[in-house]
Order: structure tokens, then C-alpha cells, then sequence
């Protein structure tokens, strides 16, 4: 492999030579790079940082519920402290890390040599690290985040006590558009990408479901991200420029604002639990050794999901002034989400039947997520059916379901991806002691943290309350202890990840025997993934063709 | 794909599910609040129905990758296939067709007691000024007539603070509601959105300044109950909180002719924690809104009446 001997001699010379920087400088990761490589790591790094500032966060909001008083954090500080947490957690932490997990894996899977616009796509993550430090710095502001939870509803946003141009809300508004132009940007790239630079032979049913996902949720971006960029640049005219859009004193109307956000940030949900799904797809055949079964329907229902989620946004509104036949009609078309979902639930369960179980931590990862997944959507299920979401609309059972989604879902999946991957963005492979451990203690502490907030939600506790009724108590210390353990949970990880990135024992291009032409190139790929541009010709997911499963085959598939 | 002895596995496994999980739907009950209104006994019914359904395809689910992890493990070295199967054209109809019959199941369900409710319609939600008339066509397919009710309160909400004003122009912070009898409740908000919310009574509906919402209600068990501000609504939130007492008719007019006789001035909240904020351990110094005295609050909801 020649490659290997020309990296070795750039890792040498270092970074002066441009042209190669697939060597083991570090730098690169803090320069305007165009490898879709290099902004694919910097992507996932940066965000993993934001991930630990927002469950800090959340440790200190579940540390002031441990008590019905409030008595950790004042009033006003709780307030900033539960908008800032879902404001990176979903804007600074799962969207952009799947941005930069599809930057990483989609030109490899599909055989390109890069994304359509290298340029454009280190533009794109580069806008984000101002953004997210425009959005922390706004803690050091006289008075402080802004307050008005990741919805910003007005008119509440628009209440600055303390006055002044410069505000909480105003610097949450543009970090969000800032943050939102990005992703408009990565969604055009990935999208070009998709439909124009898959290798020969890989037609749009022989690419991976990872990357349908990719196209499905990007297509989402396109679509419906605008709509939020738009809600907020009134908004922030209503803020700050003393324009009447949506002040209901002036003529304004604050549910115009519901629907134009939640038009946005319900698809949202599926931008980022598609490339979850897709995650699920990747991890569970490989570790079962059987094709992804129902191929075709699981890719289909992929764009299906993305399609009838544009028509759902209003099923957040049930209690807003929403008039019965709306209500009615979104009942139905948020349940239709429950056909595709299922395809994809069952035919993750025919993956797994009769197989040969490989169970490392991918794959540990990947079905605790699945399994938890399907928990999440009976109770998304329940929360359409209108009549019953009345009763448990802001309340806890809410947040119990929409974190068994973004974090039991979304976030187990990205471990999987980050393990499953990891040795061919390395080179090198985890401790997988280790990695189980990570489990374990991400499993359980987040099924009872988690599963606690659905009893709440049920006896009505309200979510956004810095202070409850001593009736709750019990549930919440439960929550409460759980949730400090799960954060723990993400030392052991982040040990294994940078000791196994600095001394772990070199990794085969091939560990797992997986299919897919990312596995086909060296670990980690050279500058332009292939020495040349593979041909396809053969089904994706093709497990049981002895090329993936013989030992020797992994060093050198060629 | 099976034999004959998986067959009859999965069989007996769908028949344990069924029986499990309609126990799992009966438990639902006794997960919410206590039923205090006619809309309560509905919407539990539905949420027990839910939670079968969910018990069983979650309990089927996760039962197959459990059957897997304990049964079907490769051996470490070992990467052949497990089954070669890429799809079956029937499976894969069986489920698309199952979701799609479960879901028209549950909204067939929901839509039934969504009428049965009753609660509010377009018509009702919101005061268009139209005659009723010319109400539009789809008034028809959901209910959309107004409950009579035999009482009328008007709910005024601010930050953060409730007040209502009863038939006799009595006003107060308690909500009291008679027995048995259905109530209409006149929702205003002055400043932000704010939400009404009881959990015994599983009603919730928004109050969006600047419209007059209406919310029907007929409570069926008498007992003291907290009303709650269900959409965040600022600094105070948590604390927007005041008591909602359901008792009989004699009870509710006697407390209501012994409130007209003596003006009340409960103490606020918010209004206290504003003016002696609680020791807490970090302090952040950010300015909030300033919540208004109760005096102040009761003149100004008397003078800007609607």
C-alpha cells in the first residue's frame, strides 16, 4: 500500500505540504482544512465539547429538582440555565455532530473523493464555533441568556427586564440564524453530493441506508429550516427594532411565531434521528452477520418519514388555541409517522432474528438504542393522540419522552457510530473493556433517569418548573441520582477515546468485516479516500459473501 | 423463513403479550390523578387503551432481540452469515399493514372521545364575532357547538397571578366550581401566554393575550385541587400556583355570597419571593420582571374588564 509509505513522509515534514494532510499533525484540526476528513473530526470534536458543557448544564438543573424548593440556582438562572441546555444540546450538539458524522462517511460511502463543495463545507463548520461561543458568552451579559426555554415563544422572549440592546435573547436569536445559515449550507453540499458524485454502480438503491437518511434529513433542512430563520429574524425586528409581528398589543400574533418554529423544529426531530436510523442500519447487520432485511422498504420509509413530517408540526399546538378540525387533521397525519417508523422497527427486529449476535460495543450501543427507540415512539404515539396529549402537554411525561428519543435514541446511536467508526477515522481501535463499561453505565442510568419523568409528567408535574410540589419528590431524587451517574458515564468514554486515539493498537482496515465501501479503503482513509474510484456492483448490506466473512481478507480487501 | 416449531413459538409468545399487556393497560389507571371531571374517565379510558397497544408491540419488540442475544450469539471468531435473507415480500406487507390498521385504530379511538369531550371547538376556542350561522362546513365533523353551560367565570391570568370573577361580580384568587354542573370559564390573559391547567381534570388549554378563550368543564368529584400555569410564563412560573375547590351548589353560593361580604387580599407568591428572594446557592443578579401587588392586580382587572 503505497499510501501508507507517502503518509509517513508528510507526517514528516508536517503541514507544509498542503497537499497531503492526512498525516498525524493535529494542527490541521484548528485550520481552514477542505478535507471532508478533517471538517468531519472537527465537526464531532467541537460539538462532543458543546455535549459536555449542555449535560452540565443539565446535571445543575436536575441538582436544583432534587428539592421541591428552589434553593441551588435562583429563579432567573434556572430559567437560562434549562434554555441554554436545549439550545446546545439540539443546535451545538446532535445536528451538527450528525453533520459531521455524514461530512466523514458520506463521500466515503458513496465513493467520492470529497463533498461537491470542499470550500463551502469548511465554511460551514466554521461558522459554528463563533456561534456557539457568541451563545456561552451570553452567561457574562448583565442580564444573563436568554430565558424563554429552546421555543422562545413570544411574547415571553420579548420580556428584557433589564433593557439594553445587547441581551440574552438577542444573542441567542443570531447565534440560532448563524448556526442556521450553516446548516442551510451543509444541506445544499450533501444534497449535491448525494445525487452527484456516487461512484459507478452505486445506484440510489445500492447506497447504504445511512446515507438515505443523510438525504432525508438534509432535504428536511432545506425545506423547513428557512421557516425558522425567517420566525427568528421577526422576532428578533420585534425584539429589538420595535416591529409588531408578533406582540399581541400591537396587533401582532404570537401563534403565527408557534407555527412558523414548530414548522421547523418538529422535522427537526427527524433531522436528527434519521441519521440515527441510519446508524441502526449500518451497526445491526454487520454485528448480526444478515442483510439489512426489507432493504428497499427500510430506504423508502426513510424518505417517508422525512415527507410526512413536514405535516405534522401543529400536533405541539393541541393546547394552543388550535381549533378541532386542526386538531383532528394533525392527529392523523402525526400518527401516519407511526407507518414508516414501524417498517423500520420491524425490519431492525428481522435484522437481529436468527443471526449470529457479535455483541462489542457498537453493536451493544446500537440495539440498546433501537430497543429504546421503540419505547420512545408508543409514547410519541400516545403524545398525537390529541385527547391525551391535553392532559400531559408541557409536562413532564413530554420530557421523558422527547429525551428517550434525542438522548436514548440519538445519542446512544452516536456512540455506536462514533465506536463503529472509530477505527477507520483512527486508524487505531478502542479498549473494548472499556467501551462496554461506557455502556453500562450509559444504559441504565438513562432508562431510570429518563423513565422516572413519565410517572411525573402523568401526576401532572409541569416541565420548566424551578420549584415543585412535595408530592413529586420521589421521582425527581430518583431522576435526579440517575442523571448524575449518567454523566459520570462519559468519563469513561472520553478516557478510552483519546487514550485509544494516542496509543491504541493499530486497527485493520476491515474490523468488523462489515460491507460498504468505506471499509474498502485504508484506516484512516488517504487524502482522496480510494487509490481509485471503486466500481460497484454488488447489493449493499451483502452479508453471507464470504469476502466479508473470512478473517484473513480484513487487512487487504483488494 | 420459519419452521413449524418457530410457528408455534411465536404463537404462544403473541398469546402471553395479549394477556400481559391488556394487564399493563388495566395498571394505566392507577398511573393518573384522581377523575375529577366527565372528560377525566375518557381520557383515561384512551390512555389505557394506549398503553396496551404500546405494552404489546414494545414487549414483542424487544422480546425478539432478547430471544436473539440469548440464543443466537456467534461464537467470536466466527463472521459467517447468520441467515441469508434479504426480505419477504409477505413480512414485509404483514408489517405495513399492521402499523397502518393499529393507527387508524387509535385515531379512530381518539377522535371518538375527542368528541365525547366536547370541550371546545373553533367556535368556542376562540371568539371569531361571527354569527354562528355561517359557521364554516368542517363544524360539522367535529363538534363544534358550544356545551351549554350553566355558569359563566371569567379567568383573568397575568405574571403571575390568577383571579376570577364570578356571576355576582364577586372576585377572588380560588377557583370554585360547583358539583355537577358545567361550567364555562372565560379565559383573558394580560401579558404573556399562560396555560390553564388541573391535572385531576386532564383539561389544559393556553391563554393567549388578546383572545378570549372559552374552556367548558363539568368537574363530577368534590375536593380541593391546584390550578396550574401550564406554559412557561417567566421567573415566577413555578410559583403560579392557586387552589380550585369543587364542592356542591349549596357550598358554592354560600362561599360565594360570604366572599362578597369581605374583600379578600391573599398573599401573592411571587410578589413575597420578589420582595425576600429564598437563599440560594448561586446567585445570578439578572434582572426579572417585577411581579404587581395583588391590590393592584384586583383594581386592574376590574377596571379593564372585557
Amino acid at each position: 500500500m503505497t499510501h501508507d509509505f507517502s503518509q509517513e513522509i508528510t507526517g514528516d515534514r508536517e503541514s507544509e505540504n498542503s497537499q497531503n494532510q492526512e498525516g498525524n499533525n493535529w494542527q490541521q484540526y484548528f485550520t481552514f482544512n477542505t478535507d471532508h476528513k478533517v471538517i468531519g473530526i472537527q465537526y464531532m470534536v467541537m460539538t462532543f465539547m458543546f455535549f459536555l458543557i449542555g449535560g452540565l448544564l443539565a446535571m445543575l438543573i436536575r441538582a436544583e429538582l432534587l428539592t421541591p424548593e428552589s434553593n441551588l440556582v435562583d429563579r432567573p438562572l434556572y430559567n437560562g440555565l434549562f434554555t441554554m441546555h436545549g439550545t446546545i444540546m439540539i443546535f451545538l450538539w446532535i445536528i451538527p455532530f450528525n453533520a459531521g458524522l455524514s461530512n466523514y462517511l458520506v463521500p466515503l460511502m458513496i465513493g467520492a473523493r470529497d463533498m461537491a463543495f470542499p470550500l463551502l463545507n469548511a465554511i460551514s463548520f466554521w461558522i459554528l464555533p463563533p456561534a456557539g461561543l457568541l451563545l456561552l458568552s451570553s452567561f457574562f451579559v448583565p442580564n444573563g441568556t436568554a430565558q424563554s426555554g429552546w421555543w422562545s415563544y413570544p411574547p415571553i422572549s420579548l420580556q428584557i427586564p433589564g433593557g439594553g440592546l445587547i441581551n440574552g435573547e438577542f444573542i441567542w436569536i443570531v447565534s440560532l440564524v448563524l448556526i442556521g445559515i450553516s446548516s442551510i449550507m451543509g444541506a445544499v453540499n450533501f444534497m449535491t453530493t448525494i445525487f452527484w458524485m456516487r461512484a459507478p454502480g452505486m445506484t440510489f438503491f445500492r447506497m447504504p441506508v445511512f446515507v438515505w437518511s443523510v438525504l432525508s434529513a438534509q432535504l428536511l433542512q432545506l425545506i423547513n429550516l428557512p421557516a425558522l430563520t425567517g420566525a427568528l429574524i421577526l422576532l428578533l425586528f420585534d425584539l429589538s427594532f420595535g416591529t409588531q409581528f408578533f406582540k399581541p398589543d400591537g396587533n401582532g400574533d404570537p401563534i403565527i411565531y408557534q407555527h412558523l418554529f414548530w414548522f421547523y423544529s418538529h422535522p427537526a426531530v427527524y433531522i436528527m434521528a434519521l441519521p440515527a436510523f441510519g446508524i441502526f442500519a449500518e451497526v445491526l447487520p454487520a454485528f448480526s452477520r444478515n442483510p439489512l432485511f426489507g432493504y428497499r422498504s427500510v430506504a423508502l420509509a426513510t424518505l417517508g418519514i422525512a415527507f410526512i413530517s413536514i405535516f405534522v408540526w401543529a400536533h405541539h399546538m393541541f393546547t394552543s388555541a388550535t381549533p378541532g378540525w386542526m386538531r383532528m387533521t394533525f392527529m392523523a397525519t402525526s400518527m401516519l409517522v407511526a407507518i414508516p417508523t414501524g417498517i423500520k422497527a420491524f425490519a431492525w427486529t428481522a435484522t437481529i432474528w436468527r443471526s449470529k449476535l457479535h455483541l462489542e460495543t457498537p453493536m451493544l450501543f446500537a440495539m440498546g438504542g433501537a430497543a429504546m427507540f421503540i419505547f420512545g415512539g408508543v409514547t410519541g404515539v400516545m403524545l398525537a393522540a390529541t385527547p391525551f396529549d391535553i392532559h400531559v402537554n408541557n409536562t413532564y411525561f413530554v420530557v421523558g419522552h422527547f429525551h428517550y428519543i434525542v438522548f436514548n435514541t440519538i445519542t446512544m446511536a452516536i456512540f455506536a457510530a462514533i465506536y463503529y467508526w472509530f477505527p477507520k477515522i483512527t486508524g487505531r481501535m478502542y479498549a473494548e473493556g472499556w467501551g462496554k463499561l461506557h455502556f453500562w453505565l450509559t444504559f441504565i442510568p438513562a432508562n431510570i433517569t429518563f423513565f422516572s419523568m413519565h410517572p411525573l409528567g402523568l401526576q401532572g408535574m409541569l416541565r420548566r418548573v424551578s420549584s415543585y410540589d412535595p408530592q413529586y419528590q420521589g421521582w425527581n431524587i430518583i431522576a435526579s441520582l440517575a442523571s448524575f451517574l449518567l454523566g459520570a458515564s462519559t468519563l469513561p468514554f472520553i478516557a478510552n477515546i483519546v487514550g485509544s486515539w494516542l496509543y491504541g493498537p493499530r486497527a485493520v482496515d476491515n474490523p468488523w468485516h462489515a460491507t460498504g465501501l468505506e471499509w474498502t479503503t485504508s484506516s484512516p482513509p488517504p487524502r482522496d479516500n480510494f487509490e481509485e474510484i471503486p466500481i460497484v456492483k454488488r447489493p449493499p448490506y451483502d452479508y453471507g459473501n464470504p469476502k466479508y466473512s473470512i478473517i484473513e481478507n480484513s487487512n487487504n480487501n483488494e | 423463513m420459519f419452521s413449524v416449531f418457530e410457528y408455534v413459538l411465536i404463537a404462544v409468545y403473541v398469546a402471553v403479550l395479549l394477556v400481559v399487556s391488556r394487564w399493563i393497560g388495566q395498571q394505566a389507571f392507577s398511573w393518573m390523578p384522581p377523575q375529577a371531571t366527565a372528560e377525566a374517565q375518557r381520557v383515561d379510558d384512551l390512555f389505557s387503551f394506549l398503553v396496551s397497544i404500546g405494552a404489546f408491540i414494545l414487549l414483542g419488540l424487544i422480546g425478539i432481540m432478547i430471544y436473539a442475544i440469548a440464543f443466537h450469539r456467534a461464537p467470536p471468531e466466527d463472521y459467517t452469515e447468520g441467515h441469508p435473507s434479504r426480505g419477504d415480500a409477505r413480512l414485509e406487507i404483514l408489517w405495513t399493514a399492521t402499523p397502518t390498521l393499529l393507527v387508524v385504530w387509535i385515531a379512530f379511538q381518539s377522535f371518538n372521545i375527542y368528541q365525547q369531550l366536547n370541550i371546545l371547538g373553533l367556535k368556542q376556542i376562540v371568539h371569531l364575532h361571527t354569527p354562528l350561522e355561517s359557521a364554516p362546513a368542517y363544524a360539522a365533523t367535529v363538534s363544534d357547538v358550544p356545551k351549554p353551560a350553566s355558569e359563566t367565570i371569567d379567568v383573568f391570568v397575568k405574571q403571575w397571578d390568577w383571579s376570577f370573577r364570578y356571576p355576582n361580580n364577586v372576585t377572588s384568587n380560588q377557583l370554585h366550581l360547583p358539583i355537577n354542573r358545567s361550567t364555562r370559564l372565560n379565559l383573558q390573559a394580560q401579558d404573556v401566554i399562560h396555560g390553564f391547567y388541573v391535572p385531576e381534570f386532564r383539561l389544559k388549554q393556553d391563554i393567549i393575550p388578546g383572545r378570549d378563550i372559552d374552556i367548558v368543564l363539568t368537574p363530577i368529584r368534590s375536593g380541593k385541587y391546584r390550578l396550574k400555569d401550564s406554559q412557561f410564563s417567566g421567573t415566577y412560573f413555578a410559583l403560579m400556583e392557586t387552589d380550585v375547590y369543587v364542592e356542591s351548589l349549596d357550598q358554592y353560593n354560600q362561599w360565594l355570597t360570604q366572599t362578597a361580604n369581605s374583600e379578600q387580599t391573599p398573599a401573592n407568591q411571587a410578589v413575597a419571593e420578589n420582595i425576600q428572594p429564598p437563599k440560594t446557592l448561586f446567585n445570578s443578579g439578572w434582572n426579572t420582571v417585577t411581579p404587581a401587588q395583588p391590590g393592584i392586580a384586583n383594581k386592574r382587572k376590574q377596571n379593564n374588564d372585557t
